[in-house]
């Protein structure tokens, strides 16, 4: 294992320990959407995933 | 009478409160990505070695996390502002040279930043118009971004190039998701929001969609 990876996985663990208690507070703490909500989000965030995807079709 | 003069006048603050948060985070956000493309060409330039991105991210998130929430309130943020996202700008100079020096490499690096140029403007100027409240997505976006950091970790040790493509995947939606939630935020908090904190908040999600994008178009390249 290289410095590189050793490091990196320094940093991830680090992210996890500091994310972790907000992860719990947002979960806990995060208004409830409707399911129109989620439908529009989650059309959202397919249109980016679509369009991702033509970008990777175009290289 | 007097309590609809005093409603309207309460929601005239609050229209002047969110359009001030809006054109300050926007107008730092553009500093902020113009010097940072200064420091990654200033990276590239002076052919940094791999180990000046695990340096400078790792920098940066220490400021970010013991630093920026200390002086966000004050004058000295928009120098720690600076600072971050100096540091995050120079950390991409070993990932550009490396792009670069593919025969297709500045389409790829040009396309990356294209396209999350396009992702950014479409989903915040979405949200904007609209001003629809996405703050339901906090606690998915955050269990989100847990799951991906403990894959990237596992991924350290497994070396898989799959799970390397499906991370760099679920990142772009789960910052995508970030832009909506954000940019809301502005919108329908804006008393609870500071700028400097958003900025950064924003300029995290473009940065961690164009090294994802950066990741899939390389490899979608070499598999041609």
């Amino acid at each position: 294992m290289d410095m590189m990876s050793i490091g990196s996985a320094i940093l991830l663990i680090a992210m996890i320990v500091m994310v972790a208690p907000r992860v719990k507070h947002a979960v806990q703490n995060s208004p409830k959407g409707s399911s129109n909500d989620w439908l529009l989000a989650g059309g959202l965030i397919f249109a980016v995933a679509v369009f991702v995807y033509a970008l990777m079709k175009m290289v | 009478m007097n309590e609809d003069v005093l409603s309207q006048s309460v929601a005239q603050s609050s229209t002047l409160a969110t359009n001030k948060l809006i054109r300050n985070t926007y107008s730092l956000l553009s500093m902020t990505l113009i010097f940072s493309a200064m420091t990654a060409a200033a990276s590239v330039y002076l052919s940094m070695p791999p180990m000046t991105y695990l340096i400078c991210i790792g920098l940066a998130f220490v400021m970010m996390w013991l630093v920026l929430p200390r002086t966000a309130n004050s004058g000295a943020g928009l120098g720690v502002t600076f600072a971050i996202t100096g540091l995050m700008g120079f950390a991409l100079g070993p990932i550009l040279s490396m792009y670069l020096a593919l025969p297709n490499g500045s389409s790829i690096v040009g396309l990356a930043l294209g396209g999350t140029g396009t992702i950014f403007l479409g989903l915040s100027g979405y949200a904007l118009m609209t001003r629809k409240d996405f703050s339901f997505m906090g606690g998915f976006l955050m269990v989100g971004m847990l799951t991906v950091l403990v894959a990237a970790l596992a991924n350290i040790f497994l070396q898989m190039p799959a799970l390397q493509i499906a991370i760099s995947s679920v990142v772009i939606m789960i910052m995508s998701g970030f832009i909506l939630f954000d940019t809301s935020r502005m919108i329908n908090n804006p008393q609870q929001t500071n700028y400097i904190m958003m900025t950064v908040s924003l300029y995290l999600n473009i940065f961690n969609i164009f090294v994802s994008l950066l990741q899939l178009l390389g490899i979608a390249s070499s598999d041609d």
